[in-house]
């Protein structure tokens, strides 16, 4: 997956997640938590989608990474880059 | 081998199997009951749909909202806003001798409520919701203050201290004359800032949508399938003994059953924290009616009434305390079109051992003796219904003890909570009404929160 591909992903997640967020506007380098009504849980959520959708697996301690969209897809690019992504 | 088996289908573990089997995980709900819902369900009598637990669900939350409890929960359920499909209240009021407050789903009018009836008190009472408003809501630790101690320092009037409490009180203080302050902060949050609603169909649609979402992510649901057991050894269960002596084994094991009631089905185990049961029992009168409550002149959705200046939350020495209660009418809420038929509900606090010790005959002739002492009770609060019943049901501690398990019918389980969930058992776990959230949303949060905080992170 490219990082486009992604930052794609991250977004199809977060629409799920957050039906009623706005997600258009979102910058990718200011923290997601600044911009969306998201908590812990729904940053748990994030991780637990990519791990059911791609069997990613991202150790707790690094759930840091996923504070903006650029960090996000910057720490997920090497654990993604194998994997084709999935048809709609 | 299941990943997780949860005990009991109520609110909270219903929540909880949804969110492990959404991310994968093998997951059998187990229940001693032939239906689900436990302290809140539902049942049809002679002809007649009826709720029990539910008077109306509380954090109310407008369609499209992003925060708050309510749009939370449905996040973490992969849930639309529409399959619970809240209707909001008309409009509910706290009666006491002479003084009475309205609230509605709109906080302003609480506020000029408070201002018409305490003008001296207004400041003090927008501090008190400053105080409350500071504290962070849902799973985060005690701040060990009494609530009483806190809300009579910041207020000063001792009737409108009394006023606020009671309604908090009998939806959800587990323990006798006060709670802590945090408790305080989200139950008033949940009724006063949030708001109350119902679904139209009542408890049975939100259920309904609980078990369809679980079944369809592959959970399995065993009715009639009480636990009998907990085997343990090197401080793990081992497996899970059901009533008709089958075996079932998990990684881990989620139980709704409460504290004291989880420990004692643990085998061998010395249960490792001593702490009381809940003393705090409801009985109950339904009525329906022929006609609509509102025909009557019962304009509200729910009316909290005390008939003295000091309210009493305590056990009581006789089978029910009159003196105070909750009454709600299903039919109150701004649904689109008329609910079938009318209702009133009316709950007052109960002593669950005087219930428990009468004979048959004693049951049956106390259930109608305190159904008309209750009811008389109350129209002194809201306009006489009685001469529009038609069928009337009555449910006491004991019918709550056999559909919750709780010890003593508490209502809201052991005053003291295990608000982490974890046990003496590494992979025994506990969420419902003992791990300390109250109300429908704040059950089903109880059991997501456990599950996110010890279930779905260690398999990572």
């Amino acid at each position: 997956m490219s990082p486009a591909e992604i930052k794609e992903v991250i977004l199809d997640i977060l629409s799920d997640i957050a039906p009623d967020e706005d997600l258009s506007d979102l910058k990718d380098d200011v923290p997601l938590r600044e911009q969306l009504e998201l908590d812990s849980m729904d940053f748990l959520d994030i991780v637990m989608e990519l791990r059911k959708r791609y069997r990613v697996q991202i150790p707790e301690d690094d759930y840091i990474e996923l504070a903006s969209m650029q960090s996000t897809v910057r720490y997920l690019e090497p654990l993604m880059r194998d994997i084709t992504p999935a048809k709609k | 081998m299941y990943d997780t088996i949860i005990i009991g289908a109520g609110l909270s573990g219903l929540a909880a199997g949804i969110r492990l089997a959404y991310f994968e995980q093998r997951v059998c709900i187990v229940e001693r009951h032939t239906t689900i819902g436990g302290l809140n369900s539902f049942y049809r009598l002679r002809g007649r749909n009826y709720d029990v637990g539910l008077h109306a669900v509380t954090n109310f939350a407008p369609p499209g909202s992003t925060k708050g409890p309510l749009a939370k929960l449905l996040r973490q359920l992969r849930l639309r806003w529409e399959d619970f499909a809240l209707v909001p209240q008309v409009g509910s009021s706290i009666a006491f001798p002479n003084v009475t407050l309205g609230f509605q789903n709109d906080f302003d009018f609480f506020r000029s409520e408070v201002r018409r009836a305490f003008p001296a008190e207004i400041d003090n009472f927008q501090r008190l919701v400053d105080k409350l408003l500071s504290y962070d809501d849902l799973g985060g630790p005690l701040g060990g203050q009494s609530a009483r101690a806190v809300v009579s320092e910041t207020i000063r009037d001792p009737l409108l201290v009394e006023m606020l409490f009671c309604p908090l009180m009998f939806y959800g203080a587990p323990g006798e004359h006060d709670m802590d302050f945090v408790h305080f902060s989200v139950l008033f949050r949940s009724i006063f800032l949030e708001g109350l609603a119902r679904p139209f169909a009542g408890i049975r649609s939100i259920l309904k949508h609980l078990v369809r979402k679980f079944r369809e992510l592959g959970g399995e649901l065993r009715l009639r399938a009480g636990v009998s057991r907990l085997s343990t050894s090197a401080g793990e269960v081992r497996s899970v003994q059901l009533d008709d002596g089958q075996e079932l084994a998990a990684h881990d094991v989620l139980s709704s059953a409460g504290w004291v009631e989880t420990m004692r089905m643990c085998d061998g185990a010395v249960m490792p924290v001593k702490r009381p049961a809940g003393q705090l029992s409801f009985f109950e009168t339904v009525s329906a009616l022929n006609c609509a409550p509102k025909d009557l002149g019962c304009k509200q959705t729910v009316v909290f009434f005390n008939d003295s200046e000091k309210f009493h939350w305590q056990k009581p020495d006789e089978l029910v305390d009159v003196r105070s209660g909750v009454t709600c009418s299903p039919n109150n809420f701004l649904y689109d079109e008329p609910a079938e038929e009318g209702q009133i509900r009316i709950t007052a606090l109960a002593n669950f051992d005087r219930w428990q010790n009468l004979s048959e005959e004693e049951y049956r002739q106390a259930k109608s003796t305190w159904y008309d002492r209750l009811n008389a009770s109350a129209v002194r609060f809201l306009p006489d219904f009685r001469r529009a019943v038609i069928d009337s049901d009555t449910f006491t501690p004991c019918t709550i003890r056999r559909f919750t398990g709780h010890e003593n019918g508490a209502i809201y389980g052991a005053p003291e909570k295990q608000y982490t969930g974890t046990t003496h058992l590494k992979n025994l776990f506990i969420c419902g009404a003992d791990q300390g959230m109250v109300g429908i949303i704040g059950a089903m949060t109880s059991g997501i929160t456990i599950v996110n905080r010890h279930l779905l992170r260690k398999k990572m």
